[in-house]
């Protein structure tokens, strides 16, 4: 499976859960590789060397979301090792060996949970069989404490002197070795600071674009402002006359929006110079059909659509008409958010050397299999040709997921015949970016007389062709309150877009929360009811609706929002005028999440943020508390940099901002403290790096509308919006 | 060009055009990698350098501009008494999350220490709002700043 072009759903990557899991057992099997001597490989994962140094491989990207160090945690802890004696080291990119490596969906913790402590556990049975054999003794005779086998006489033996005689024991089958309880766990659980992080501190070469390679030239890549447009004319003679320019040519490129597209290439001795050249390339740019698409056209379009019958309708529950008629109030809002960008810190790049008919690649990628496939495909050479080197990415985001700058740096390489490492500007950044699709919802929404939401209609007009949306712009009919209102109609119409667009952290989540919790509060509002306990009514009794993954436990969502308005003093705590605390819930990557923002609205329009609370559930153990406290805060306060400053707009079919002075993100003086709380509950552990981002938009923009009576219904928040 | 640039304490030379911001010629002539490239026009503080003690963005200036200037970028902080301190915090705390941000972010920390030894929130705000953490670590980075200068981490 990819999700190169739009983005999997999240029903695709569960479904490759199962996949993932066959092949543990060459992993297992794996014992081969990369052997200093004296080291013995107990499986794919796992070395151990004469001094009891034990390096585990981390499978997956690390992208800032801190798996580097949290996937060796769950080996290393059913291995039963000391954690200062472990050594981590990025896995090579071989789905055969380590089954689906990426990172995506929040879904390394779930889909690797098991399976990585089943790999410790083997690792250690094996250790405790190869001593019982020095021993002749039975295995049931030996146990293990951190870094040794343990006879029950009272001798030991250490696993340095046994890795190398587990060459002659079997693996045992993963699925029937007994697992840790818990309770005695010595690693997982507790705070443990990520590896790489006196590497990050210190400034040493970590990154993407770090990377050096002998005889390394380097490389810019110029792409038309239109998505896809191709070269009319460039001097490239001019940009080769710049001192330091080695090559500059043109790339006929592909029609694939997040695949190779046409371009100017300019390759110099240092990066500076090929920028120089670039900038001297006087390149045009031809006519393209999407070149008069724009923000305010869709805008216009959206309305259009809206105010005609819908082009299908997703789910009809009960019957709206009627019940909007029964309702003792109602409430009309119409609500849109923008496009929005990634926008890593660590700028699009990727190092590639093509030698004799091999291709190397290193690059900072959450994705990285499907970009050797892409350029397997785009170079017409073998996938085993190539090697994919993952590299620490500053930052990802979901922009990462798409791999068109790999095959960008793997063409120029082959081109120029010597390794060549492309880095992008910011401005190449932002304006060739697989966005965040912008949206509409138009609502209508009832209560009964008894204050309780009766009615819930939304005309729903994204973009996407046929019945296909584009990237990341669908909603699933299971989308919440679907299935908790009895009467709930869905509409979609959907309007043609030529802007690539995929998957931002949260994806769909972190545009659906916003509009659907800022409309129940606008209900609860309409009904006089606090607009927590509304939440809670509306939520009911029942413990869970649907089937995985559109699985929905409102009991797990009743206990955060209980939780969340504890911590935050929920309507106990007595605020100044132009002060309001808003409350919001969402449900996305299998996490259940509540947040409450405090701010303070003046006159003039200006938001303070003061305070966030959240309250998360995500199961039954946190990995790496350490960690997941900065993914939580992260998230919450990415949320508020969406709600706050983020916007793309297309104007003549070209992304009209360019850095970060016209695409702002939170800065420090901005960021409220946030509080966090996880709840636990028992259930499978899940992942942190997305679900804490939907509700902290709706969360302030509800508490936006406490303080000063204004309500959001389009993102950003402009002070005009707010001004009394 | 050739020009002999003071780095961390070591006389280095570089053949470079004289308009090459400093970073290009840090990073890509005499492979200083610490400092980062995030937006090329001052405008995210990740390629922050100190120049004669003073915070600077590194993407702004000419590597002719620079002259006997001593310039210190991350690389060098572990010999410089408060950045040392200011690493150590970070270290403690685990501010990072995808750490591109951070060596821009230690330098402005340090800096503002030097100027500053107890900052406020309201200091820290003003000192470090040019410095984008695009992770948003920015609860860490105040707590790691309180705690390198020795003040109770709210």
């Amino acid at each position: 499976m990819t999700f190169q072009a739009t983005g999997a759903s999240r029903r695709e990557i569960l479904a490759s859960v199962t996949a993932a899991g066959l092949t543990l057992n060459f992993a297992i099997a794996a014992k081969a590789g990369a052997q200093a001597a004296g080291v013995g490989a107990l499986n794919a994962f796992v070395r151990v060397a004469p001094d009891g140094v034990v390096t585990i491989m981390s499978k997956n990207p690390e992208i800032g979301q801190g798996i580097l160090t949290s996937l060796p945690m769950m080996i290393a802890e059913e291995l039963d090792v000391d954690w200062k004696n472990v050594r981590i080291e990025q896995a090579p990119n071989d789905p055969k060996l380590y089954g689906r490596q990426f990172a995506g969906g929040s879904l390394s913790t779930p889909m690797n949970w098991d399976e990585l402590r089943r790999v410790g556990a083997v690792a250690r049975l094996m250790l405790v069989q190869a001593a019982a054999q020095a021993w002749n003794c039975a295995p049931g005779d030996c146990s293990t404490e951190p870094g040794n086998v343990v006879h029950k006489s009272g001798k030991k033996r250490s696993y340095g002197s046994l890795a190398l005689a587990c060459a002659n024991i079997p693996a045992p089958d993963p699925k029937t070795v007994t697992l840790k309880d818990p309770k005695a766990y010595r690693i997982i659980g507790k705070a443990t600071p990520q590896y790489d992080t006196v590497k990050i501190v210190t400034g040493q070469p970590l990154f993407g674009i770090d990377v050096k390679r002998p005889g390394m030239l380097y490389a810019t890549y110029a792409k038309a402002p239109v998505f896809g447009a191709k070269v009319a004319s460039a001097d490239l003679d001019a940009a080769k006359a710049v001192k330091g320019v080695k090559k500059a040519f043109l790339v006929e490129g592909t029609t694939n929006l997040t695949g190779l597209m046409p371009g100017v290439a300019v390759v110099g001795d240092t990066w500076w110079a090929a920028k120089k050249g670039r900038d001297k390339a006087a390149i045009t740019w031809a006519e393209h059909p999407t070149g008069k698409q724009s923000s305010k056209a869709f805008n216009a379009r959206a309305k259009e659509l809206a105010a005609g019958p819908p082009q299908r309708t997703a789910r009809n529950d009960g019957d709206v008409e009627a019940a909007l008629k029964a309702s003792a109030k109602t409430v009309e809002a119409a609500y849109s958010y923008p496009f929005l960008h990634h926008a890593p810190l660590e700028p699009m790049n990727t190092t590639a050397e093509f030698k004799d008919g091999k291709l190397e690649i290193w690059s900072p990628t959450q994705n990285p299999e499907p970009g050797r496939q892409l350029c397997a495909q785009v170079m017409k050479i073998k996938p085993e040709d190539i090697t994919v080197h993952m590299v620490r990415c500053g930052g990802g985001f979901g922009r990462r997921l798409s791999n068109d700058y790999m095959v960008e740096a793997a063409w120029i390489a082959r081109e120029t015949g010597a390794p060549v490492k492309l880095l992008w500007t910011r401005e190449d950044d932002i304006q060739h970016g697989v966005y965040r699709p912008a949206g509409y919802h138009f609502f209508r929404g009832g209560v009964d007389d008894k204050g309780n939401l009766s009615a819930w209609h939304d005309h729903f007009v994204t973009f996407g062709e046929g019945t296909a949306p584009a990237g990341s712009a669908g909603m699933s009919a299971t989308e919440f309150p679907s299935r908790f209102v009895p009467n709930f109609k869905m509409d979609v119409s959907m309007m043609p877009l030529g802007v690539p667009t995929g998957p931002l952290r949260a994806p769909g989540s972190n545009a659906l929360a916003f509009v659907h919790q800022s409309f129940i509060d606008e209900l609860a509002h309409a009904a006089g009811a606090d607009p927590l306990a509304f939440q809670i009514t509306l939520l009911g009794d029942q413990p869970a609706v649907g089937q995985a993954p559109s699985v929905y436990n409102a009991a797990r969502m009743v206990g955060v929002l209980k939780a969340v308005g504890e911590m935050s003093g929920w309507g106990k705590t007595k605020l100044p005028a132009g002060e309001g605390m808003g409350v919001a819930c969402y449900y996305s990557h299998q996490g259940y999440f509540a947040e409450v923002c405090h701010v303070a609205v003046s006159a003039a329009g200006d938001v303070k943020i003061k305070k966030m609370w959240v309250a998360a559930d995500v199961g039954r153990q946190i990995v790496n508390p350490h960690g997941a406290m900065n993914q939580v805060q992260g998230a919450a306060l990415e949320g508020l940099s969406h709600a706050l400053h983020q916007q793309i707009t297309i104007a003549d079919g070209h992304v009209e901002q360019s850095n970060f002075f016209d695409y702002p993100l939170l800065r420090i003086n901005e960021a409220p403290p946030v509080e966090v709380k996880f709840v636990m509950t028992d259930y499978p552990p899940t992942g942190l790096g997305e679900p804490a981002l939907p509700p902290a938009i709706p969360a302030l923009t509800n508490a936006i509308f406490a303080a000063s009576g204004k309500r959001v219904r389009s993102l950003p928040i402009t002070k005009a919006m707010l001004k009394a | 060009m050739s020009y002999t640039l003071n780095v961390n304490g070591k006389a280095l030379s570089a053949d470079v055009d004289g308009d090459t911001p400093l970073l290009w010629t840090l990073r890509d002539a005499l492979g200083i990698r610490g400092p980062k490239f995030g937006c090329g026009v001052a405008a995210c503080g990740a390629c922050t350098v100190h120049v004669d003690g003073q915070p600077q963005r590194s993407c702004q200036l000419p590597t002719s501009a620079v002259g006997a200037a001593k310039i210190s970028t991350i690389e060098g902080m572990a010999a410089h008494p408060i950045g040392k301190k200011v690493q150590a915090a970070w270290m403690e705390l685990d501010v990072a999350q995808c750490g591109y941000c951070q060596p821009g972010q230690i330098m402005s920390a340090t800096a503002l220490l030097a100027k500053n030894p107890k900052p406020t929130d309201a200091d820290i705000d003003k000192a470090m709002a040019g410095n984008l953490c695009r992770c948003a670590t920015y609860t860490r980075i105040r707590a790691a700043i309180k705690r390198a200068s020795g003040q109770k981490e709210a």
